[in-house]
């Protein structure tokens, strides 16, 4: 590829000053923001019986919920299984499930796995300290086999007539147990710290989770992407080493593109902040793309 | 060439056979942890266990919307199916609101809503422990008659003669024509471990089948085998009901029964 001449490669600098600091992890803290406003409305409910005007405020957990008591909502891929066990649901579910999945549709399955889910922050904790202490992976394990575990739930669904991941999800055992009160549950997700930490990087929602693999295939085509300006881009690979799908930032795919087309990406938006040349930010999937390199 | 498809076939293979070895782990798991339990009393409503394994999403939704915080979530190791709805009447019973609150929050159907009138519910079965029962010990109780909701059907009480004492035993006996397993009485009951307790009727409750005829009720009418023939005169009718209990004679003299 060739880069301007007269553009010397600039690694990403943290800000000196504190304000600088946190307008670089403005996205971090978004998130953090979103996933525990998220919890705490649905822990409101259940155990102080937040409300407004008489309606429960957020009702039950990420697998099924009704807001206000008029919106359902529910887990697309849980609801999913359930189908395949060959049960007839109530619709409230079927709508809730279409609900949530033209929501992720529009903006992005896997935005679910950077901004909503609850295994989210226990899994950046252990990839973040796995940095610090510098531990190297154990073994290599295919970053495609998300998608034959999403397979193998479907077929177990279908099999035993249970819904085969919703049953032993740690997703839904460390949100329903935040919620609920905590038991063992909690223990599964200290396995998949652990896991992160001292096995595999980014092990479990880089390699093993079928709900974020599910959440991927539907996020295919979403209007909410990082669109990438590739004159801007040294190729200084810094967006590259932050990213827990290094995958999705491949230069040439977003090149063509203008943006990052991959379900895999989960708008996670570490690699904003830190791009020195300000390439990568975020914007909607249009159809022309913007790349005067391709005759734009 | 050969050898590509060789390498290809192996990795098929090899690839099933990791993905059949996950799946049989993963079924143990299920069939372990997913499977209908018979220990577990269910909110009103609940669809058969196993229907209402496959069908709740363990939302508790249902536990939300209750008003005495009878309904609990499993979690993982409680021995219960994990974030299943579930209530333990010692602790608290269901109330049966007439309602039914908790019904219409499930949103897939596993509290089915055919359900209109909670009398009809069937949690569980009350069943009492006989030889550790105040009142079948002989000691007046009666605590699970008084406080059950389904009063005078679910559970009645029964005065037993007694050989040597000439005080009779009153003694209570639960119908599972009417019990809903609410388990109020389980957690009235005044012994220091529950003398009656709710139980998944599937553990406890008979079923005599189609081929006895009780032939003195009126309910249950004659085989054609066994018509009358039409000249034939009617039976005798019951004799009268004592109007006192036996031992009433000698006991509260004077007070009308």
């Amino acid at each position: 590829m060739d880069r301007p001449a007269n553009h010397p490669v600039r690694l990403y600098t943290p800000p000196a000053t504190l304000a600088g600091k946190f307008w670089d992890w403005r996205y971090l803290i978004l998130r953090r923001l979103t996933q525990f406003s998220i919890l705490a409305l649905f822990l409101g409910t259940a155990r102080f019986g937040w409300e407004i005007a008489g309606r429960p405020l957020l009702s039950g957990n990420l697998s099924a919920s009704e807001l206000l008591g008029v919106l359902p909502m529910a887990d697309p891929f849980a609801v999913l299984q359930q189908l395949l066990t060959r049960h007839l649901l109530e619709s409230e579910v079927l709508i809730g499930a279409a609900i949530v999945m033209g929501v992720y549709f529009l903006i992005g399955g896997r935005t679910f796995c950077a901004w909503v889910c609850p295994v989210n922050p226990v899994t950046d904790f252990a990839g973040w300290l796995r940095n610090k202490l510098r531990i190297p992976n154990m073994f290599w394990i295919p970053r495609q086999l998300r998608y034959w575990v999403l397979a193998l739930a479907l077929v177990l669904s279908a099999l035993l007539g249970v819904a085969a991941f919703e049953w032993v999800s740690p997703i839904s055992l460390l949100h329903r147990e935040i919620i609920y009160g905590a038991g063992l549950g909690l223990t599964a997700v200290a396995g998949i710290f652990l896991f992160d930490l001292l096995v595999e990087k980014h092990g479990w929602c880089g390699h093993l989770c079928p709900l974020g693999a599910f959440y991927a295939l539907l996020g295919r085509f979403a209007l909410l992407r990082v669109r990438f300006d590739d004159p801007g881009c040294t190729r200084c690979g810094e967006c590259v080493r932050v990213c827990p799908e290094p995958k999705v930032l491949d230069f040439k795919l977003a090149a063509q593109n203008g943006l990052i087309i991959s379900g895999a990406c989960s708008n996670c938006a570490r690699c904003i902040p830190i791009c020195p040349e300000g390439s990568l930010k975020f914007g909607l999937r249009v159809r022309a793309p913007i790349t005067p390199n391709h005759g734009g | 060439m050969q050898t590509r498809r060789r390498e290809f076939l192996v990795k098929s293979v090899q690839g099933t056979a990791i993905a059949a070895c996950g799946g049989l782990l993963w079924g143990h798991l299920l069939r372990q942890e997913a499977v209908a339990s018979v220990l577990a009393l269910r909110p009103p409503g609940a669809l058969p266990e196993a229907d209402f394994a496959a069908q709740c999403i363990k939302c508790g939704q249902c536990a939300n919307a209750c008003p005495y915080d009878t309904l609990k979530m499993a979690t993982a190791g409680s021995g219960m199916p994990i974030g299943t709805p579930y209530f333990e009447p010692r602790k608290i019973p269901c109330y049966m609101c007439t309602d039914i609150p908790c019904v219409p929050p499930c949103p897939t159907g596993a509290l089915s809503r055919n359900l209109k009138d909670i009398t009809k519910s069937r949690m569980g079965l009350a069943v009492i422990d006989e030889e550790n029962c105040l009142s079948w010990l002989g000691l007046r109780c009666e605590v699970c008659y008084r406080v059950c909701p389904v009063k005078g059907r679910a559970i009645t009480i029964e005065n037993h003669p007694r050989q040597i004492s000439k005080h009779a035993m009153f003694v209570p006996l639960v119908h599972g024509s009417d019990c809903t397993g609410c388990g109020l009485c389980e957690q009235a009951c005044p012994t220091q471990v529950a003398a009656i307790r709710i139980i998944n009727p599937s553990l406890v409750q008979g079923k005599i089948g189609e081929h006895y005829r009780l032939g003195w009720k009126q309910e249950n009418e004659i085989t054609q085998d066994f018509q009358t023939s039409p000249g034939t005169p009617p039976m005798a009718e019951e004799p009268p009901a004592p109007k006192t209990a036996p031992g009433m004679d000698t006991l509260n003299q004077g007070i009308e029964y």
